[in-house]
């Protein structure tokens, strides 16, 4: 958009000749304004309501300027240029707002105290108490659904790709697909169905097992789109020097996108990390510390957190708990996830030639 | 119709194992053996996996509801502690159904318009760091969704239950009895700001792939950038926005804890969004759980294979209308 004048009649629809840039950003703090005084004066007291006026307000004005000043079409692309940003706003809006009450609430309790002592001997409306307990379990259920589903996960993605033909694998395809889409409590429930037919209580490993089967789609997807990456000649390089296909697969391939399967392992590991459902049925929540995944109930961040909220009927102290368990919880996630990014990013396959 | 399609290969990038199999099949070596059985093996265990939770769901589904002294699909009640047990999924499968369009409804809109957003409106220097922070909200774990649901979405709720109720009240629809907003009008609000990322990226995808030529051809004859949104972009990726919103409609109906969190469940169906009470099925088996004796488990794990088939027919829906268009990468989303 160039910085021409204005054109004041509004025949024409001479592109690059409309609105100068900055009447936008007019129009977006005027509307803001008037969304503010409305709502002072119409006593709104939901600043949800001042944001919808707002973009409203945006949203029209832009549409009036724009046709004044450059005619119907190029207004009507304004207004959908508008409605665009004012949808990825909306969208910001949420996330600023969790990530700000998460750390702004969850910093009150959170120390090392919190982060090395068990509600074993606290009651739910008490201040007090910590997380070690739950961080304990769901580093273990969370390692020992990893070391199941991540092997299988990948093997499967290498069936997939390095052999996969025929009517077997285009069944496992379709249901991995399928699988993506299982709610976790549903896999929950399958665990839950056989611990009701063995007569077994809930403990940790069970967790593990359904945690297991969630993430095993997604590391397969992952993997296999890495595996693809791989260009071709370097699989028949090795091939042509003699070398058997394993030894192809474990020492040319898997090396060659070993970046980017460990990402998807990894964010497959914080997608399960953060499941609450399953956790929930299986493995029951247990205030002491219970450092053995394969006997008795055990605690888990997500479950410590979801325990904190529903159990303590409004306790100030519980909320801090969940509000400090959510911060450590996200961090962990983010943490993984920006980690995995990095590797992904700094180990990419070259497919380059 | 090719189900492999949905691995997505690109047309023109050469199958991998294209060539080699042929040649290697003459040579076969003890390592190649077992390793083949290795990763055979965990394909079959997959689908091992998938029937195994389709059976076991169904035997102790078919235990309770054998036990069931109600009708399972139209019972209003869930007393599973009774003896006879009494309890339907009607409440549940209301709930579900309306709190996951509600979420797509509101979702869907606002996903497509971000993934434009990404595509074809904002910088590309931009571009990168915003899908960035979408995707930084499908990290978010659903919990913690729920926590900041309860406690900072549904008191900020009350003003807009008001203005809702005052203009749009006559409706029925929106009328509020002044009750806590704890109901499926907010639970649907929270259920799409969680499916918002998967229906985005999965938008995004599609639209990367409109034919550069139909743009420059319609901008060539003049039009906007909105036209030619309008009648490039969209017309060609209309299928695969489909089966975006399919998606995110399948993570909404199975979604636990964000709605266990929020909703005040009741067991009857309440004809305004706005008035709490009512459940789904992935609410009603967390909140139930605790109570639960054997027999309610069974019944829990009767609603649970419910939900299951749904889950099953909206993802498959998805997933065929993605094979059909193979051009699309979706499915890996």
């Amino acid at each position: 958009m160039s910085t021409a004048l204005t054109p004041r009649d509004g025949a024409g629809v001479r592109r690059g000749a409309g609105l100068p840039k900055w009447s936008l950003w007019a129009v977006a703090a005027g509307s803001v304004a008037l969304a503010v005084g409305i709502g002072l004066v119409a006593g709104l007291t939901s600043h949800v309501q001042w944001g919808l006026i707002a973009a409203l307000l945006f949203v029209l004005g832009t549409y009036g300027v724009a046709a004044r000043a450059e005619g119907r079409r190029q207004a009507k692309d304004r207004v959908a240029t508008a409605l665009v940003w004012v949808a990825f706003l909306l969208a910001v809006v949420p996330l600023v707002s969790l990530v700000w009450t998460t750390v702004s609430r969850g910093v009150k309790v959170l120390d090392g105290y919190f982060l090395s002592h068990s509600m074993g001997l606290v009651a739910d409306s008490e201040p007090g108490g910590g997380i070690y307990h739950a961080i304990l379990g769901s580093l273990e259920q969370v390692g020992l659904a990893t070391a199941i589903g991540a092997p299988i996960g990948v093997l499967t993605a290498i069936y997939l790709v390095e052999y996969g033909r025929g009517r077997l694998a285009l069944a496992v395809t379709f249901f991995v697909d399928v699988m993506t889409g299982i709610p976790s409590i549903v896999a929950g429930l399958f665990i839950l169905s056989l611990m009701l037919i063995l007569d077994l209580q809930p403990f940790g490993f069970a967790g593990s097992l359904a945690l297991a089967i969630l993430m095993m789609p997604v590391v397969v997807r992952s993997t296999e789109e890495m595996l693809k990456l791989v260009p071709n000649e370097l699989r028949e390089a090795s091939l042509a020097l003699g070398i058997p296909k394993w030894r192809t697969i474990l020492k040319v391939v898997l090396p060659t996108s070993l970046g980017g399967i460990t990402t998807g392992v990894m964010l497959a590991v914080a997608r399960i990390a953060g499941e609450t459902a399953p956790v929930l049925l299986l493995v029951f929540g247990n205030p002491f510390i219970n450092a053995n995944p394969f006997e008795g109930a055990q605690a888990s961040l997500p479950l410590y957190i979801y325990q904190q909220y529903a159990q303590s009927a409004g306790a100030g102290a519980a909320y801090d708990r969940a509000w400090a368990a959510s911060l450590t919880l996200i961090a962990f996630v983010m943490i993984l996830n920006l980690v995995a990014r990095g590797i992904a990013r700094w180990k990419a396959p070259k497919t380059g030639r | 119709m090719d189900i492999s399609t949905t691995t997505d290969v690109p047309p023109s990038a050469p199958r991998p194992d294209a060539g080699e199999r042929r040649t290697a099949r003459g040579v076969t070596r003890p390592g190649d053996r077992i390793f083949l059985a290795l990763s055979r093996g965990s394909g079959i265990l997959l689908l091992v996996v998938m029937a195994a939770i389709a059976v076991f769901l169904t035997y102790r589904a078919c235990l309770a509801i054998s036990a069931d002294d109600g009708n399972f699909l139209t019972t209003f009640e869930w007393n599973t502690n009774t003896d006879p047990p009494v309890f339907g999924i009607a409440v549940l499968a209301f709930g579900t159904v309306v709190s996951s369009v509600v979420a797509m409804a509101l979702a869907l809109p606002i996903a497509v318009a971000i993934a434009l957003f990404l595509t074809h409106y904002a910088p590309r220097r931009l571009s990168g760091p915003i899908a960035y922070v979408i995707d930084l909200l499908a990290a978010v774990p659903s919990i913690v969704y729920g926590l900041w649901g309860a406690l900072i979405l549904v008191p900020h709720m009350q003003g807009l239950y008001g203005w809702l109720d005052q203009f749009l009240g006559w409706t029925g629809i929106f009328a509020w009895n002044g009750g806590a907003p704890r109901a499926m009008l907010t639970v649907g609000i929270l259920l799409a700001i969680m499916i918002l990322p998967i229906i985005t990226n999965v938008s995004r995808e599609v639209f990367r792939q409109v034919p550069r030529m139909h743009e420059e051809a319609a901008l060539a004859l003049g039009a906007t950038r909105w036209e030619v949104v309008r009648m490039a972009v969209l017309p060609f990726g209309r299928s695969g926005v489909i089966s975006a919103a399919m998606l995110g409609l399948g993570r909404a109906l199975g979604e636990t804890m964000a709605v266990a969190t929020v909703l005040s469940p009741s067991y009857d169906i309440q004809a305004s969004l706005l008035d709490p009470g009512g459940g789904t099925f992935a609410q009603n088996i967390a909140s139930k759980f605790g109570e639960a004796s054997v027999q309610g488990r069974d019944a829990l794990i009767a609603s649970g294979l419910v939900l299951f088939v749904i889950t099953l027919l909206v993802n498959g829906a998805a997933r065929a209308i993605i094979a059909r268009r193979k051009e699309y990468s979706g499915a890996n989303a």
